[in-house]
């Protein structure tokens, strides 16, 4: 599909839905510095609202760096560039605030907090983007998200995080995702460290909130693995190497690395013959 | 209404005084003069006078303590050691003078006895303004009242127990109060009686320059249970006030007390108290003691477990803000046979906050098969902010089974980062992960004060993040 034919596709869709056609994630030019040591070198990207997008990429390539970064972890410095969604420079804003602007980051590896139930967590993250349900309707849409992610009752009054094991943290920030609704959720590898069948759960969880969300959200989805796409269709598929997005494509470039893996990228100085698109 | 809003701090929302409407004071000071003066204030017997004289001895006699937090600030000549608020105690809020009231009900104190306590005490002061107790409670036999009203109306009960948990030579400041005591609660709970809600008494400073000695003795005869709960405030004043409790608990016979303090004093108050149990055969005794506010508080529950199968449990939390100090622990002491207890602290500070961890378990050569254990958590808010344990044993038989640990950890940037990618900012993101922290101990609470400490946290977080 061209790259007009895309947008038409997507202006289409968003009007469909309601939602202005200008939600979306602009990355232009972002260079980023971990403790002094630069990561991102130059990333330039566009997520509208309403699509799938996925970013691949060899191991230490940026990809999570590029995904704490648009939701503004201290530790990760932007040097250079600009970051934008609907509009609003995201780079002026604390996290909370993108958070409220409609980011979420799902985590590779989510961190506990003792002490804080499930419920109470999920409680004051709506309160605190003014999503708060009636204490009935919020039981009633918990336990419904929780049962389609296969999820015990007994998660609610767990410790956030606190003694999951990996898939239960995957499934949680996935809960997460279902309940707070976000316009562009970034997931950071959702699929690792999971078996096929838990890998399956998530993937139709991930499906189905954004089928639920009818052309409002978008999702960045970064993975290693291509199975995840069996269950999710990309609308375009990113390269990642060296801090820079190194190649565009639609589905098929997924099948393409699935098939030769990042060499062409990491060995060659030019990339393979698929279509290369800078935004 | 003469209640005054002194905002002289952002965080602390209790620094409010009333004018003074008091009936009686001594000169500033101490003094025997001023150790008789209470006395026949009180109209009390000639052995309690000579008790007090004999312990203010004990207090002049003795140094300040060298260890522990920093008491030099302290004038003693600059201290009222005893104010009397009213001319009598009251039955019933309406007898309580306006402004005194309007200063509990703002507290929230009337309105926490209708919903959920069998029994009130309100001390103002030097004095108890109000108390009440349940009818059905009283036809039992309970006593609950204040201290004064126990040595009046039941003297030999009272005397056969009172200061012998804690001896006026105990420490310097159990001699003070042992000389000025006034107010405090006297509780005793008859055989196999169960008070199956809480007895509460709040503890108010009113006025400057104020030293509050309340006195507490607390007697749960055999196989009775009854859980008591202990609420202080104070208003914000430049000049320091002296808090010097004294607390006594006897626990007879398969009888289990269980004392609730929240101590929320402003931060001009140095906090200074001295609280002890007696656990005979199968008792139980749990300390449960949350330290929130004060200048500096010294206070180190402890439990001597005379009797075989006897049970201690302390679960203490500390939070120590910006030129705090909160130096609390607990004392276990196992004198019987299979015995055993059990210390849960979790302490945290911010800014230059500090919380000093002081325990103490001892399992004496007698006791045999003691289990005792101690778990010890320190968080730092900030880099600033310290937090320290001394940890002592001595244990004087090797049947023992004994566990210690402890931990110090930091509020995380990543926990931090976490929470604000949810949406919730930064000061809602500590106040959450403090109270997690503090969830052990705020599990224990009733409801109502388990809100209450959630609510006093997130405003102890205001402004600490710049």
């Amino acid at each position: 599909m061209s790259e007009i034919a895309e947008q038409a596709r997507v202006v289409a869709a968003t009007n469909a839905a309601g939602a202005p056609p200008t939600a979306e994630l602009h990355v232009d030019g972002l260079r980023v510095s971990v403790e002094g040591k630069p990561i991102l070198d130059g990333v330039d990207l566009r997520v509208p609202v309403g699509q799938v997008h996925v970013l691949m990429g060899p191991n230490g390539s940026g990809k999570s760096t590029l995904a704490y970064s648009l939701m503004g972890h201290p530790k990760y410095q932007v040097t250079g560039g600009a970051a934008s969604f609907d509009g609003q420079d995201l780079l002026a804003l604390t996290p909370d605030r993108r958070a409220k602007l409609g980011l979420f980051l799902s985590f590779q590896n989510p961190i506990a907090i003792p002490g804080v139930t499930t419920v109470n967590f999920l409680r004051a993250a709506l309160r605190a983007q003014g999503k708060e349900l009636p204490a009935r309707e919020f039981i009633a849409r918990l336990g419904e998200e929780m049962t389609a992610l296969r999820m015990d009752a007994s998660f609610r009054s767990r410790y956030i995080n606190d003694g999951f094991s990996g898939g239960e943290k995957k499934r949680a920030e996935t809960l997460q995702l279902a309940m707070l609704e976000p316009r562009l959720a970034i997931l950071d590898e959702p699929d690792s460290g999971l078996d096929v069948d838990a890998l399956r759960i998530v993937a139709d969880g991930v499906l189905r909130i954004m089928e639920k969300s009818e052309g409002r959200m978008g999702v960045l989805l970064i993975t290693h693995y291509y199975r995840i796409l069996e269950n999710l269709t990309p609308d375009r598929v990113h390269i990642m190497h060296q801090g820079r997005i190194v190649d565009s494509g639609g589905p098929e470039l997924a099948h393409l690395i699935e098939r030769e893996g990042y060499d062409p990228y990491t060995t060659a100085t030019s990339p393979p013959g698929t279509e290369v698109s800078r935004p | 209404m003469t209640v005054q809003a002194h905002e002289l701090t952002k965080d602390y929302k209790f620094g409010f005084h009333d004018v003074d409407v008091s009936v009686f004071r001594t000169e500033k000071g101490i003094s025997p003069e001023v150790v008789a003066a209470i006395s026949d204030h009180k109209q009390e017997p000639a052995w309690m006078l000579k008790f007090r004289l004999k312990a203010l001895e004990h207090f002049f006699k003795r140094p300040m303590p060298n260890w522990g937090a920093d008491l030099s600030g302290i004038n003693f000549d600059n201290i009222y050691y005893y104010i009397k608020p009213v001319d009598e105690m009251g039955r019933s809020w309406d007898d309580v003078p306006d402004s005194i009231r309007n200063t509990f009900d703002r507290l929230g104190i009337p309105a926490a006895e209708q919903k959920f306590l069998a029994g009130v005490s309100a001390q103002y002061d030097s004095e108890v303004v109000y108390h009440s107790i349940r009818d059905d409670l009283s036809k039992l036999g309970v006593l609950f009242s204040d201290c004064d009203t126990g040595l009046r109306e039941h003297e030999e009960l009272f005397k056969r127990y009172f200061g012998t948990v804690i001896p006026p030579n105990d420490n310097k400041f159990a001699a003070l109060n042992s000389a000025v005591w006034s107010g405090g609660s006297f509780v005793y709970v008859p055989k196999g009686v169960r008070v199956d809600i809480p007895l509460q008494a709040y503890f108010r400073i009113n006025s400057d320059n104020m030293g509050q000695f309340e006195r507490t003795l607390i007697i749960a005869d055999e196989g009775s249970y009854v859980h008591y709960i202990e609420g202080c405030t104070a208003p914000t004043y430049s000049n320091d006030s002296l808090h010097a409790a004294v607390v006594e608990i006897i626990a007879e016979k398969g009888a289990h007390v269980r004392y609730t303090t929240i101590q929320n004093w402003s931060d001009n108050v140095y906090n200074l108290v001295t609280k002890r149990a007696i656990a005979k055969e199968d008792a139980t005794i749990e300390w449960i003691d949350g330290n929130l506010g004060s200048k500096v508080t010294m206070k180190y529950p402890s439990i001597y477990l005379m009797g075989e199968r006897a049970h201690g449990e302390v679960l203490s939390a500390a939070f120590a803000g910006n030129g705090q100090h909160q130096d609390a622990g607990s004392k276990c002491i196992h004198v019987a046979p299979n015995t055993t207890s059990n210390v849960v602290s979790r302490s945290i500070s911010k800014g230059t906050g500090r919380t000093s961890y002081r325990g103490h378990i001892r399992v004496l050569p007698k006791a045999t098969n003691v289990k005792a254990n101690v778990r010890c958590d320190a968080l730092l808010l900030d880099e600033e902010s310290r937090s320290d344990t001394y940890p002592y044993m001595d244990i004087e038989n090797p049947d023992v089974t004994f566990g210690h640990e402890a931990s110090v950890s930091k509020v995380g940037e990543d926990q931090i980062f976490y929470l604000q990618s949810r949406g919730i900012d930064e000061v809602q993101a500590t106040a959450l992960i403090v109270n997690g922290f503090f969830e052990p101990f705020v599990k224990e609470l009733p409801m109502e004060y388990a809100v209450e400490l959630n609510r006093l946290l997130a405003l102890s977080m205001e402004g600490s993040i710049g």
